[in-house]
């Protein structure tokens, strides 16, 4: 398969992602999206990777895993803890740092 | 066809499919395991670009420990709630456009590059050839990069922990 074809994919997956992150209504729905745009990322890079025949593409795809999993460790407590003072994750009422 | 090209494009439909449902289900639990068989798919896709260390890395921390926490994280608040948390969707349309758009631009783009060469013969083994490069010139990062993760796992216990 050639490199046009895993970045066509690695859009598709950002974009239904981003679908996600822009209709949910639920926090945790919105996490969920966020992680589908940042496999997409890592599809390309590692796809680059290949096709060029580079190792940075690699080292960077495992920086990514590791920041996307310190990203959804604080956002799951963010919204733990936000659920517990509101009693709600739904996005559309977390207005808390409204003026 | 090739074996490859049939590969492909089974991962590439569980993919997208998969995807999909993950932001068109409307139980958020079902939505997690979607989101563990996407998961999985792109690491079969790293294994299509002939990484298999990445993708033991990604079945180990995404498939594991991402959907492990968040699988935790749902059970919690349905817990507290003592509901069903009902996961609903706004504002369809225009995320359905604003997603298209943002995939037709980038179509576009690769559309109109030019085409990439075939994909170069493999030279020596990826996954040594990563660890020369996390204790070379990505020592720093690695570093850092450790850091980063203890300090974001003990915001997130000092964030998530109780008022005794």
């Amino acid at each position: 398969m050639s490199l046009i074809s895993y970045l066509t994919l690695a859009a598709l997956v950002f974009a239904i992602g981003l679908f996600g992150v822009l209709t949910r209504r639920n926090a945790i729905g919105i996490l969920l999206g966020i992680e589908l745009m940042l496999n997409a990322v890592n599809i390309n890079l590692v796809a680059f990777a290949r096709f060029h025949g580079d190792v940075a593409g690699l080292v960077f795809t495992l920086f990514t895993i590791a920041i996307t999993v310190a990203e959804v460790a604080v956002g799951l407590a963010l919204v733990i803890v936000i659920f517990r003072v509101r009693r709600t994750v739904d996005a559309d009422r977390l207005d808390l740092l409204r003026g | 066809m090739t074996g490859a090209t049939v590969a492909f494009w089974v991962v590439a439909v569980v993919l997208v499919a998969s995807s999909l449902g993950v932001v068109l289900t409307p139980n958020l639990f079902h939505a997690v395991l979607y989101l563990a068989a996407a998961l999985v798919a792109t690491g079969v896709v790293f294994l299509l670009l002939d990484s298999p260390f990445l993708f033991g890395v990604q079945l180990l921390l995404y498939a594991g420990g991402v959907v492990t926490i968040v699988v935790f994280a749902i059970m919690l608040t349905e817990r507290l709630v003592g509901e069903r948390i009902a996961q609903t969707s706004r504002h369809v349309i225009n995320g359905a456009v604003v997603a298209a758009g943002v995939f037709v631009g980038v179509g576009g783009f690769l559309l109109q590059s030019r085409a990439a060469g075939a994909r170069p013969p493999l030279t020596g083994d990826a996954t040594a050839a990563i660890g020369r490069a996390l204790v070379g010139p990505f020592a720093v990062t690695l570093e850092l990069l450790g850091v980063l993760l203890v300090v974001a796992l003990l915001g997130a216990l000092h964030f998530a922990r109780t008022e005794e």
